[in-house]
């Protein structure tokens, strides 16, 4: 057996990596939104990926790619799209204290585990270069298919599982008929017809796009040369991130923007009163 | 620069992924912090590996992988459908049984 060297190089990677990765996982701590805590740690698992390449993993590094940063953060980052990026976490503390505790705990235990591995007696690193010797995919792929290969099908069998109880945890059964665009058309003609609030027969309108403010958050402007406010998404609405429409003045002083309403736009002609 | 670098960094990602299980109320965060414990865990057990020359670390480690994305699916699957029915993510709203 001889002892393993460790390059200069892995040492500068690793004093690079770490505390890049160190940072990226904070921000599991202290980020307030969840796409940004989801792409950091996307970026501790590259980090992490390479630190396995550098400790002769190439097979694992390169799994670790496609697995998390490939697959389970794109699933995170569909989850967080499909529960609402808008949702806020409350901030009330439920038990008193706790999270003091909680970061307390966890102080400890970081400096547990590193005066464990610190303190404790280790072999002489062996490396893997003679495992490794037919490359390292095909050294890991002989010990999975003899040693673990009981482990290997039974992994089979709970991925099955899994994907079997991910659809019928996901499955959603229809309790009413199904609305399709013509039923959707109909519905609403009816609720036109028959007066009320309901104002209008086509979709609503699309947020007003003008050529100085090229942004869906400024609302579209009705033949009166109001803003509509519902033609702006609700997710900004909830943000509180549409923009007030500018006044004539502004609009005189930037020459008349196309598409934005004259300066003296004709009030008190209602698209209702017309049809009326 | 020696192995124990790795190990103690595995210790500290370990800690911060422990802490974020505790503090945050989001579940789809605590579910990360989850998800960086087990890949502090494989950081460690690619580490033994290298330093005793012995590859069953790095096949544990990937067991350990298969297992994670198996739990994140179903784990993923059990949030959507908590949040289709409750509406809401956050992992204090889920107290029927309580009341």
């Amino acid at each position: 057996m001889t002892g393993l060297t460790i390059s200069a190089g892995e040492g500068v990677l690793f004093w690079i990596l770490a505390p890049l990765m160190v940072l990226g996982a904070l921000s599991l701590l202290f980020a307030r939104r969840t796409v940004h805590i989801a792409v950091s740690i996307a970026g501790v698992m590259v980090g992490l990926a390479v630190m396995y390449i550098a400790n002769e993993a190439t097979f694992l590094g390169v799994a670790q790619v496609v697995v998390y940063t490939g697959a389970v953060m794109m699933l995170f980052v569909f989850v967080i799209m499909l529960v609402g990026v808008d949702s806020t976490e409350s901030l009330t503390e439920t038990l008193r204290g706790q999270r003091w505790l909680a970061a307390l705990s966890a102080l400890g235990l970081a400096i547990l585990l590193g005066a464990v591995v610190t303190r404790a007696v280790l072999p002489e690193p062996v490396g893997l270069a003679a495992a490794n010797a037919d490359s390292n995919p095909v050294a890991v792929a002989r010990l999975v298919f003899s040693d673990f290969v009981f482990a290997f099908e039974l992994t089979g069998a709970l991925l099955i599982t899994a994907a079997v109880g991910a659809l019928s945890l996901t499955h959603r059964v229809r309790l009413g008929i199904k609305v399709d665009q013509r039923t959707l058309a109909e519905a609403k003609l009816k609720r036109y017809g028959a007066g009320g609030d309901a104002t209008l027969v086509v979709n609503r309108p699309g947020p007003g796009v003008y050529a100085r403010h090229n942004s869906a958050d400024m609302p579209a402007v009705d033949a009166a040369g109001n803003p509509v406010e519902e033609s702006i998404t609700t997710v900004l609405r909830v943000r509180g991130q549409e923009r007030e429409l500018p006044s004539a003045e502004e609009l005189a002083d930037a020459g008349h923007p196309y598409g934005s309403p004259a300066v003296e736009a004709p009030t008190g002609t209602q698209a209702k009163e017309i049809d009326a | 620069m020696s192995l124990v670098n790795y190990l103690v960094l595995a210790g500290i990602l370990f800690a911060i992924g422990s802490a974020a299980v505790l503090v945050r109320r989001n579940s789809i965060v605590a579910f990360m912090g989850v998800e960086l414990m087990l890949n502090a865990a494989n950081l460690t057990l690619v580490t033994f590996a290298r330093m005793h020359g012995d590859l069953s670390g790095q096949v544990i480690a990937f067991f350990v992988m298969v297992v994670a994305a198996a739990e994140v699916v179903i784990g993923l699957a059990i949030i959507v459908s908590i949040f289709r029915t409750r509406g809401s993510a956050s992992l204090d709203d889920a107290s029927l049984l309580k009341s």
